[in-house]
């Protein structure tokens, strides 16, 4: 369903990567490893259509991204370094706007199951900024359950969370790729996870 | 048999290097002796005006680089949506050359326009629709010069400076109306200012082959300057090395 | 979706309300520092309200712009409002909308009473409203092109100002034009259609020219 040909990213006058190849199917797992400043974000970016490629395409079901903006936008979710997230307001605030913006219209309950979801019960009235780091990003993570859509991109999602919400993120990937969704994750943590394919795409410097 | 050139590898700035290289003294030197000519035909062969008396001849340096200031201003803004548009290096890198010239003749063209304004009108500065707008005009290069300059990538600042460069573009025309509108208000029954003397032909020739040496040196001089931004860009590569040696 | 932004962002500015009051007290401040630095003479003031006022409209909008689409930038959300289905067209002029709303409109209703320390009779008041309700959206309309084109980088505000203030030069004649003309008692009209048409041409082009810019800073 997505397939990626031959792509090359330059940062600045450095040359990330070329001719990268691959293709994720329903149900698969992609882990994207490297060291730092290997070009992870940027080939993430570049596959949600944040980013233009030096060379090479991204096909979302055949066709090229850049043909079908918005339509690929309904089918994709990107997590990022950051929370995304506005720090004045509350995380079902938060929660129901970034939905909202998306077409899906979430209502207050919905909301704070889903917050409830992600362990932030009791929390999810409190401003964002109010939160611990390991708390903001589990909010940014309620964003990923608000609607099923078939492509997760996450940026080292793992990183501010503790043993516990580790867990609970692998669990709520595994349910996303049993249900036939897609993830490209770029982690440096083990994933032990049970999903269709598992491919592991190491970027050296 | 004809060879056919493909000009398609000129796009690439390797390949441009040397070619702009071998361009630049066909245009060099003519711009000199053009120079040459139509400074000699402007301050010397011309007629003296008697409106104005010999300190007119000064348009023959105001009026070419107020027109290259413009012309150059309309350029800079195609190359640069070519760059934008189809992601071409050389033509973004081709605006940024532009600008810097562009710049230079419409301060040159204020300037003279000041040293005009002085003895025929009696003040340093004349706030009439051509001064102002060439001005505005100088404002729009420093913007564009201040955004490229002040955004390290160079991709994203080749492509905002095409995005504000064709929005410049779009706008001078408006400018231009609104200026004059301001003008025609406020002026009232005063004397349009800063009014060319009617042509005698010596005249007319001599701000021909002034414009026309305007030409060649922006083309030779925004060429080197390319070359320049070709090997700071592209000190990487291996030919880079080679050619600064 | 388009209500989603204009909610969200009133809601935000309601939430930092010192921030979006400072903007209205500059421009009063600064209109106030004129006759300081021209001396009280009626006349003099009279005849130079129209461009003062105007140009602290000018300067005071300048200030906000920096704000539009920084936040987002800095927080994520931005990246998150380009990735939504949403044509970025509505998404900009849902921002642009909410900017307006939120550090234009008070200036403008606060003109008329600045006027007053210009001496000017209500029927200019009235023309110094009318122009900056017509005048100040596109100068939010054309100024967040300014603050699409900046995101992120040093010499935030100034750099904004250099770029956008030769852009704002039309909107500036034809509006300070109107006010003027009232004070001479001639018809304004002719500026108001002007000013119009400006307004229709920055809806219609300003933000997609920021769109494009976004997308440009975000790479």
């Amino acid at each position: 369903m997505l397939e990626v040909t031959n792509l090359g990213c330059v940062r600045g006058s450095r040359r990330l990567f070329r001719d990268l190849n691959f293709s994720v199917s329903p149900g698969s797992l992609v882990q994207l490893q490297g060291p730092n400043g290997s070009g992870k974000t940027s080939l993430l970016r570049i596959i949600c259509g944040l980013a233009t490629p030096a060379e090479g395409k991204v096909y979302w079901r055949g066709e090229n991204i850049r043909a079908i903006n918005e339509e690929y936008f309904t089918s994709v979710r990107y997590v990022g370094h950051r929370n995304g997230a506005k720090e004045e307001l509350t995380s079902v605030e938060n929660l129901r706007i970034s939905s909202g913006l998306e077409g899906v219209a979430v209502s207050d309950r919905q909301a704070r199951a889903i917050l409830d979801r992600v362990g932030l019960a009791g929390r999810e009235d409190l401003p964002v900024r109010l939160l611990s780091e390991g708390q903001k990003r589990r909010s940014a993570l309620a964003r990923l359950l608000t609607c099923r859509t078939t492509l997760w991109l996450l940026d080292e999602v793992l990183t501010s969370l503790d043993t516990a919400a580790v867990q609970l993120m692998k669990s709520i990937l595994e349910d996303h790729l049993g249900e036939g969704g897609m993830a490209v994750i770029a982690t440096h943590q083990e994933l032990n996870i049970s999903a269709g394919s598992f491919q592991r795409l190491e970027l050296s410097s | 048999m004809s060879r056919k050139i493909n000009w398609y590898k000129y796009a690439s700035p390797a390949a441009f290097y040397p070619l702009a290289g071998r361009i630049i003294p066909w245009f060099a030197f003519p711009a000199a002796v053009l120079f040459a000519i139509g400074l000699y035909v402007g301050f010397f062969v011309a007629p003296t005006d008697f409106q104005q008396g010999d300190a007119y001849r000064i348009i023959f340096i105001h009026v070419p680089a107020a027109w290259m200031g413009m012309f150059l201003y309309v350029l800079l803004a195609f190359y640069a949506g070519i760059g934008w548009a189809f992601n071409a290096r050389l033509s973004s890198m081709m605006a940024s050359s532009l600008s810097i010239t562009g710049a230079l003749f419409t301060f040159l063209s204020l300037v003279t326009g000041s040293l005009w304004g002085k003895p025929t009108w009696g003040t340093w500065w004349v706030w009439d629709a051509r001064m102002t707008s060439t001005l505005i005009l100088l404002f729009l290069y420093i913007g564009f010069i201040s955004l490229q300059s002040a955004i390290e990538d160079t991709r994203r600042a080749d492509h905002a400076g095409a995005v504000l460069a064709l929005v410049g573009v779009i706008n001078v025309p408006i400018i231009y109306f609104s200026v004059q509108w301001w003008n025609t208000l406020h002026q009232g029954a005063t004397i349009r200012i800063l009014n060319k003397p009617s042509m005698a032909p010596p005249m007319l020739a001599a701000m021909l082959i002034m414009l026309a040496a305007c030409w060649f040196y922006s083309v030779a001089v925004v060429l080197a300057r390319l070359r320049c931004i070709i090997l700071e860009r592209e000190q990487r590569a291996a030919w880079a090395a080679e050619a600064t040696i | 979706m388009f209500r989603w932004i204009v909610a969200r962002d009133l809601k935000l500015a309601w939430r930092s309300r010192a921030d979006v009051l400072s903007t209205l007290f500059f421009f009063v401040i600064v209109v106030s520092l004129f006759p300081l630095g021209i001396g009280p003479e009626i006349q003099l003031l009279r005849s130079v309200a129209p461009g003062v006022v105007w140009v602290a409209a000018l300067l005071a909008s300048m200030l906000s712009l920096g704000r539009v689409f920084a936040n987002d930038y800095h927080d994520g959300t931005l990246e998150q409002l380009l990735l939504t289905p949403q044509p970025l067209y509505l998404v900009v002029l849902g921002k642009v909308l909410a900017q307006w709303l939120v550090s234009e409109l008070p200036l403008v209703i606060i003109a008329p009473l600045l006027g007053v320390q210009f001496d000017l009779p209500p029927s200019t008041l009235f023309v110094l409203f009318l122009s900056l309700l017509i005048g100040t959206p596109v100068l939010s309309l054309i100024g967040s092109i300014g603050a699409a084109l900046t995101l992120g980088l040093r010499g935030g505000g100034v750099l904004i100002a250099i770029l956008i203030l030769p852009l704002y030069i039309p909107v500036l004649i034809f509006g300070a034009g109107a006010v003027d003309a009232s004070i001479i008692s001639a018809n304004p009209q002719s500026h108001f259609f002007l000013l119009g048409a400006l307004l229709s041409l920055s809806l219609v082009f300003a933000p997609l020219a920021t769109a494009a810019a976004l997308r440009i800073s975000l790479e």
